[in-house]
């Protein structure tokens, strides 16, 4: 009889300390799927849980911030304002893996600002909004990311164009953009790690059906239109620091993209010759992509050189919250002189 | 003329906005002040960047009073919008130095009034070495010259007003005492003096320096350890944000490696701001924000999150006229209600409301621990008045003792504990332990939510378990009543009091002595915080009247008291109201409570004024 050996991380740390809450989303709901997306990226890059700091907004998506890694600590803010708690986690404390999970109405309606200006600052953190167009908690209305002339299960077709949550984040500066499906792992979980990895702001937004309210004919964000539709730019790999880049490639089929940390994300052409390092390419395929009614999915834009809120403001590399007040106040001498100075 | 009026009169520039008059002010409030003057200062200033009028009140007083004085003495004219007007506003006997091509009508020709025209703009463009650009802002340093002349302010004084004010830049200094000159020499050459009005140097500034509230609550800040700022430009609050980046740049930067001790965030508005200062007060760090009525109205949203989720944060509101945009640049004591339940919901925050500078400096450090103490955003109340002003205060004391971080759980911490909840009540006074995040044990780890949530931070919407968490907030914030500032109790066994709270104290000074000089001793309470000190209630009850004195119309604090106090007690309650922008003064107290003391031994009626309210005059 053979024991099963359960396989761990470079922590020692199994899969399955990597789970969370159970979910209360419905069965089918793509948010499930991109939650073991997330618990196998957090897993294979040995994210420390202690060190993880779980953040989200309101609605479904920003429930599944429970629903992964039980051991890290997570807040669950207000519709919209992620961002904001985020920034001053990351501020108080920089060592903490920031990680967030939002949907389209928390990122591109009520907290579209906080959403521009967190990706202004560069903060970095992994953002990941789980979109399927809809809101679901109050049963179906659509999302500034739905489609013109997307149908809802009842009443008239969506009148307004989409927000694109990732053409947005290349124009204002974005450091890392991409765009993936909740039913492909192969690509997205790779993505998820090179934006841990990453240092800045992270953009992936992950469109991800909602079973319940638009997953039906003439929507353009259900399982069977996102399936015929995905319109893959590469296949990325992820390859950890001082790891061998090992994977087989024709020379010109891939560009291999170094992170700040010294991991690597090497992507493979599968579409379109798209040089990833390009921001002005990235917005022509999504407006061609656009058009044409595809979905555009790959890591559509990196710049790792850019730096981050923390460094932008010179912060000490460990973090503020952990100063004592002796390293906080002026001495005593330069505070008399302070206040003679003041008569 | 009866005789001299020495150190004890006001003057009132009244300039154009832009034009460089606060640095001549600035000069005559600092020459007083190195005199030895008492001088309270108060800059009346419009939304605007360039060409409105703006009048700048100076006040000397023997006494030391820092209140606004409602009379003008002297009046310094230069806008020509508001020349007559201006002018009009001057006291019988008072003096008038304008610019002597105003054009002579209305309040003008008064007859009551030593008039002192000065060719300011002739003798710029004539007398002064400078291009023209710079003509303008000097020209205004001539009429330094001339009210030093004319009262009497020692040149010494004047020059070493002049050399503060332009401390880094000894060139300007030495421009700008050569305009004042030109108007000392013009004034000794042409005009005659025929006002009572002089200084004389005294002693009342000894151990005093001048320092506004906004740079003191900086200090306050700096010195309690926050290390996150997050803000969004409004006046009147800016520029205590402003002074705490430039103070933390200066002490708090590491001279090696040039590695800042602390984050500034100029956020992108203000539910921003309170969203990152909560973010940070959630990872360990001392975080706050400050802003004023416009802002907290978008921070209702985060205070109830961090309320409900048990987060700490500072929060300044330097209230200014509301509603809505209001005045901008005006002082109000308008926000006290909202902040104290801001958010829906049941929500109730610790207000402390400083009257003084040195108040709002320790108010500051306070607001930190009671933040870390009780896991809740604390709101420090202060006003326009205290924040933008200049006054003279007891240099700031460095703090004697360390700073309370509250009950924060450690990996060693943990260790100690069988079975931790997030928000569980262990120690019986509505306080639970929290832990940051990055702390090394598995254990440690919970999940915030502004949703309904049980001991362990699990989501729930069990009626027990929602009703009991909402006790114990408030239980927690109940015990804040004794943990916050006590009230300050002036009390001689009178009948009559006065309450009021935050710079109102100011003109409840002087008013205080009005009232005596008329036979009638009032005894006096200050408000320090909210919720309120169970003294209070006390007080009230020693007393048949209280007067409640309060910067807005609808007597948001006497609600606050109203609300809470027995009836018998509420009955005691008569408000007096100010609410016109400018700080309130002395007569606006004392004139309603004489008039409703008056009332009241006119008449045997309990309410012998309608509604129970003494109208302001």
């Amino acid at each position: 009889m053979s024991v099963a050996v359960e396989k761990l991380n470079r922590l020692g740390l199994s899969r399955d300390d990597y789970k969370g809450a159970h979910t209360t989303l419905c069965a089918g709901c793509g948010h499930n799927s991109i939650t073991n997306h997330i618990i196998k990226a957090l897993y294979d890059s040995g994210v420390e849980p202690h060190l993880l700091a779980k953040m989200s907004g309101i609605g479904c998506s920003s429930k599944a911030a429970a629903y992964f890694v039980e051991h890290s600590h997570g807040f669950n803010g207000a519709h919209g304002r992620m961002p904001s708690l985020a920034t001053g986690a990351k501020l108080a404390n920089r060592e903490l893996v920031v990680f967030g999970v939002s949907g389209d109405g928390d990122t591109a309606s009520i907290g579209l600002g906080q959403y521009c200006h967190m990706i202004r600052r560069n903060l970095d953190m992994t953002y990941i909004i789980e979109d399927n167009g809809v809101y679901g908690l109050t049963k179906g209305q659509f999302s500034a990311t739905a489609d013109l002339g997307s149908r809802p299960k009842r009443g008239p077709a969506n009148r307004y164009d989409q927000i694109d949550v990732c053409a947005l984040g290349i124009e204002l500066g974005a450091s890392f953009v991409a765009r993936s499906f909740s039913g492909d792992g192969k690509q997205l979980v790779p993505l998820i790690q090179a934006g841990l990895a990453h240092r800045g702001t992270a953009v992936l937004d992950v469109i991800s059906p909602c079973v319940t309210f638009n997953d039906h004919e003439g929507s353009t964000k259900s399982y069977a239109y996102v399936k015929d539709h995905d319109a893959p730019v590469n296949t990325p790999d992820y390859i950890a620091p001082l790891e061998e880049i090992n994977v087989d490639y024709e020379p010109g089929t891939a560009q291999d993209v170094e992170l700040h940390d010294g991991s690597h994300i090497l992507l493979r052409k599968i579409g379109p010759d798209h040089d990833a390092r390009d921001p002005i390419a990235a917005m022509r395929l999504l407006f061609e992509a656009r058009h044409s009614g595809e979905i555009l999915t790959g890591l559509l834009y990196v710049n790792p050189d850019k730096d981050d809120l923390c460094t932008r403001e010179g912060l000490p590399s460990g973090p503020l919250a952990a100063l004592g007040i002796e390293d906080l106040r002026p001495s005593r001498e330069q505070w008399d002189a302070l206040m003679a100075g003041l008569a | 003329m009866t005789g001299d009026v020495v150190n004890d009169f006001c003057i009132q520039a009244a300039t154009i906005n832009g034009s460089g008059s606060q640095s001549s002010n600035l000069v005559i409030t600092k020459a007083l002040f190195h005199m030895g003057i008492p001088v309270a200062a108060k800059n009346v200033f419009p939304s605007n960047i360039e060409g409105l009028p703006t009048w700048y009140d100076i006040r000397v007083t023997p006494e030391g009073y820092q209140a606004r004085q409602r009379s003008v003495d002297i009046l310094i004219a230069l806008s020509p919008a508001t020349w007559d007007q201006d002018a009009a506003n001057v006291r019988p006997g008072g003096a008038v130095i304008h610019e002597a091509t105003f054009p002579k009508f209305g309040s003008a020709l008064r007859d009551d009034v030593s008039w002192y025209p000065v060719p300011f703009a002739r003798l710029a463009r004539e007398k002064l070495d400078a291009k023209p650009d710079l003509r303008k802002y000097l020209q205004n340093m001539i009429y330094v010259g001339v009210l030093a002349e004319l009262i009497g302010l020692d040149p010494a004084a004047v020059e070493r007003g002049v050399r503060d004010q332009f401390k880094t830049k000894p060139k300007a200094a030495d421009v700008n005492l050569a305009a004042i000159q030109i108007g000392v020499d013009y004034t000794r050459e042409n005009l005659v003096k025929s006002d009572p009005f002089r200084v004389a140097p005294m002693d009342g500034t000894r151990g005093r320096v001048l320092l506004d509230g906004n740079r003191a609550a900086a200090l306050g800040s700096l010195m309690a350890g926050c290390t996150v700022l997050a803000w969004y430009p409004i006046t009147p609050s800016s520029s205590l944000c402003e002074a705490f980046i430039a103070d933390a740049e200066r002490f708090r930067t590491d001279p090696a490696t040039g590695e800042k001790r602390f984050a500034a965030i100029q956020a992108e508005d203000e539910l921003a701001a309170i969203g990152i200062a909560l973010g940070a007060g959630w990872a360990g760090a001392r975080a706050m924000t400050a802003t004023s009525g416009p802002g907290i109205s978008l921070m209702a949203e985060l205070t109830g999150l961090g309320y409900y989720a048990e987060i700490p944060a500072v929060v300044f509101d330097i209230q200014r006229v509301g509603p809505s945009t209001g005045l901008p640049t005006r002082t109000m004591q308008g926000d006290i209600g909202f902040v104290h339940t801001l958010s829906h919901g049941d929500t109730r925050h610790p207000v402390l409301i400083p009257g003084t500078v040195t108040e709002i400096y320790e108010d500051a450090q306070s607001a930190f621990d009671l933040a870390d103490r009780l896991q809740t955003p604390v709101f420090v109340l202060s006003d326009l008045d205290l924040g933008m002003n200049l006054w003279m205060t007891p240099p700031l004391p460095y703090p004697e003792n360390g700073i309370d971080r509250g009950k924060v759980l450690d990996a060693e911490g943990l260790k100690e504990v069988v079975d931790w909840a997030r928000y569980r009540d262990v120690d019986g006074d509505g306080i639970p332990y929290r832990t940051l995040p990055g702390t090394p044990d598995p254990r440690a780890a919970y999940f915030t939510r502004g949703s309904g949530h049980d001991e362990h931070a699990l989501y729930t919407e069990s009626p027990d378990v929602y009703r009991a968490n909402m006790d114990r907030l408030r239980r927690k914030i109940e015990g804040a009543r004794t943990l916050l500032p006590a009230p300050l109790v002036e009390e001689a066994g009178n009948r009559v009091a006065i309450l009021a709270y935050g710079t109102t104290h100011h003109a409840v000074v002087e008013a205080r002595h009005q009232l005596a000089e008329r036979g009638l001793e009032v005894d006096y309470l200050r408000i320090r915080a909210l919720p309120l000190h169970p003294a209070i209630a006390a007080f009230i009850g020693r007393h048949d009247r209280v007067y409640v004195a309060e910067q807005n119309r609808d007597g948001q604090m006497e609600a606050i008291l109203r609300q809470e106090l027995p009836g018998e007690l509420a009955d005691r309650l008569r408000g007096i109201r100010h609410f016109n922008g400018v700080p309130i003064d002395a007569e606006a107290i004392s004139e309603p409570v004489l008039a409703g003391e008056r009332a009241e031994q006119e008449s045997a009626a309990p309410h012998p004024v309608e509604n129970g309210r003494v109208p302001v005059a």
